[in-house]
């Protein structure tokens, strides 16, 4: 086995660069991905190494990046399509769901979408408005879409490729308050397949489940909540459309007990619909409603405040104590 | 109208004028396949009007008075050539060899789609305005990378002319300089808005400003349209790039068989645009220049007769999909969703469609 440290950043290059290398009719396209490398650097090197050809800088119109890439995708080719803050997709909102997602259907089978729209979401980098937004519901709830999100480097730097092979349209999402966060990265094996949960750390009395960035604050609420006594276990959903819930339920029925860590408001959100989900799926094993901790119901906050916005260890840890104090 | 920005080829009566850059090459026989076209594609139309009055279709979109402007620019097209339609192409699909009952199915509301777009080099019907332009633009990137002689073609109209996608889509074009050739029709009504509202400048004007050639063709002649699309197409085959060719042509009928068009224009527009008939200047040049005699136009119109005879009775044989098959392309791989919906709507024997 041949493993290295790297950063997220790095994994994502990385397996961007093994994609292109794979398959030539793979192609890299968004604002400044070339010769700046974007904005976060996932695409650094890749157009000196392939070409502007095949790592295109897009003209900054967010609509036409998508747009385009649906008619490469008739062409045949598979665009990785890097739109540069979560809070830009808004103008490729249109063609994500109009196109991106329909024509598939539309064309019964004849043209698959496989194209993956990269989306650096969620907050906790201090940056100013709309750079810090979490919108994966809003593709969720679309059908024809799927939705995932990394957590660590060795997932970036599978996922994005597993991503880049599979021929329905995926929504990228990559925790970029995590980018810079180094990991072991496995470069022979995959963990798991694309659209599979995992158990982060194994636990008996309550089920955490986070993605992206809030995996991590999970994984710290539980080790608080370890030193009181409770035994968590954290569950990194991966997958956001469809999830995977065979894992989730599993863990709910040796638990009874459910949280949700997200840093979306909480209306509507992922987080509904896992509570939904589980309470179906899970109803008799269930020793407390299941809660969430969200994102407060306002627009993102000035960043200097976002700490008090998003879910965080102590938040988690009230819920925690709220699940547990429900007697069966 | 017509004016020195105007190319024309062919006058309202049907005599030839003279372009200092544009000349006809079509022989008289060219001529009246063309025009065999745009009476058939009339005669299609005007089917699919009946059809839609007597409850088999959901919805039709007139493409009446638009036959030239498609026909012109659809017979113009290579096999190779790829097309993305908007709604209203039913002249274009039928030059790209499109039946005429699979230009139904979606107006008959049993498919979102209706033909297989690789088979005919033409995209299924975007009804979300201007999306499909950006398709196009896609496309023909793809296209230069493959390094083929290609050249890709779009249909809008002056409505959505005002649409983020079709500006966005002329910024690409004209930036990586792909081989689109976009075809306007400014049928002068965006359902009751004038075009006057959607531009204060003609709208071929536009291209200038993002940097490449914008032409105003008169699209009921066909003659005109053909020339000055073919050129457009040449040119963006071998590295020329874009070009914006705005048919200025007349939507005869409604926006769509759900519109009034009495409640917003008045008769005597409608009445003058009737003297610019695309189908009747062709058959006067046909009749005058190339003494085609009246049998062979009359062989024309009982073909055409023939297809909507055909067409009415393919529509009439047009069922319900199976309920069931709503699951089959939601996604091309497997999806668990897809697999409950399926188990549900088989076990509940849900059968879908009005009782």
């Amino acid at each position: 086995m041949t493993s290295t440290t790297m950063t997220m950043a790095r994994a994502l290059n990385e397996g961007l660069r093994r994609a292109m290398e794979r398959d030539k009719r793979v192609l890299l396209m968004g604002e400044d991905i070339g010769k700046l490398g974007g904005v976060f650097r996932i695409t650094d090197g890749l157009q000196k190494d392939f070409g502007e050809d095949r790592v295109i800088d897009a003209p900054l119109a967010e609509s036409a990046i998508v747009g385009t890439a649906v008619g490469l995708a008739v062409r045949g080719y598979r665009t990785v399509v890097e739109i540069q803050f979560d809070g830009f997709v808004y103008p490729a909102f249109d063609q994500i769901v109009s196109q991106v997602a329909k024509l598939h259907t539309r064309t019964d089978g004849v043209y698959t979408m496989g194209l993956v729209i990269r989306l650096p979401f969620q907050g906790g980098i201090g940056a100013i408005e709309h750079h810090s937004e979490s919108p994966e519901a809003y593709f969720a709830h679309t059908a024809g879409l799927r939705v995932v999100s990394c957590s660590t480097p060795n997932d970036a730097y599978w996922m994005i490729q597993q991503s880049i092979e599979h021929d329905d349209p995926i929504i990228f999402c990559e925790p970029k308050s995590r980018y810079w966060e180094k990991g072991e990265v496995d470069l022979d094996n995959p963990p798991r397949g694309l659209f599979e949960a995992e158990v982060r750390r194994a636990g008996t009395d309550v089920t955490l489940i986070a993605w992206g960035s809030q995996v991590k604050t999970a994984l710290r609420a539980a080790e608080a909540a370890e030193t009181e006594g409770v035994s968590a276990e954290v569950i990194d959903a991966r997958t956001l459309a469809p999830f995977d819930f065979g894992p989730m339920v599993a863990s709910l029925e040796k638990t009874g007990r459910l949280v949700v860590v997200q840093e979306s408001p909480k209306t509507a959100s992922l987080g509904s619909e896992i509570v939904a989900e589980l309470s179906e799926r899970c109803f008799y094993s269930l020793r407390a409603p299941g809660m969430r901790v969200s994102g407060y119901h306002v627009p993102y906050p000035p960043s200097r405040i976002e700490d008090a916005y998003r879910p965080s260890v102590d938040r988690v840890l009230d819920a925690i104590d709220r699940v547990m104090g429900f007697e069966s | 109208m017509v004016g020195e920005e105007l190319v024309q080829l062919l006058t309202p009566e049907g005599e030839r004028v003279s372009h200092p850059e544009y000349e006809s090459s079509l022989s008289g026989e060219e001529i009246l396949s063309f025009y065999r076209d745009m009476v058939i594609v009339r005669r299609i139309c005007n089917e699919a009007t009946s059809l839609q009055r007597q409850g088999q279709l959901a919805l039709w979109a007139p493409v009446q008075g638009q036959e030239a402007a498609q026909i012109g620019a659809g017979r113009a097209l290579a096999p190779s050539d790829f097309t993305f339609p908007s709604y209203r192409e039913h002249g274009i699909a039928w030059t790209r060899g499109v039946p005429p009952a699979d230009m139904l199915r979606v107006f008959r509301a049993t498919s979102t789609g209706g033909w297989d777009p690789q088979k005919y080099r033409h995209n299924v019907p975007t009804v979300v305005l201007g999306n499909q332009a950006l398709h196009a633009v896609g496309y023909a990137m793809g296209v230069q990378r493959d390094g083929a002689e290609e050249a890709v073609m779009t249909f809008f109209g002056d409505g959505a002319s005002s649409q983020g996608d079709v500006l966005e889509s002329f910024v690409w074009a004209a930036s990586f300089n792909a081989p689109v050739v976009y075809i306007l029709q400014n049928n002068q009504w965006a359902i009751s808005e004038p075009s006057s509202l959607q531009a204060k400048i003609p709208l071929y004007h536009r291209a200038h400003g993002f940097g490449f050639p914008g032409i105003r063709v008169d699209g009921n002649d066909v003659l005109a349209m053909y020339e000055v699309t073919r050129r457009a197409l040449e040119s963006a085959r071998v590295g020329g790039g874009p070009t914006l060719i705005e048919a200025y042509t007349y939507r005869m009928g409604a926006h769509t068989t759900s519109d009034d068009p009495t409640r917003y224009r008045i008769d005597a527009e409608v009445e003058m645009w009737k003297h610019r008939d695309p189908v009747e200047r062709t058959k006067r040049l046909l009749t005058r220049e190339y003494k085609v005699k009246k049998a062979a136009f009359e062989t024309i119109g009982e073909e055409a007769e023939a297809v909507a005879l055909q067409l009415r009775a393919d529509v009439l044989a047009m069922d319900a999909p199976d309920p069931i098959s709503m699951f089959d392309y939601a996604y091309a791989a497997e999806h668990p969703l897809i697999e409950e919906g399926r188990r549900e709507m088989i076990e509940l024997g849900i059968s879908g469609g009005p009782a």
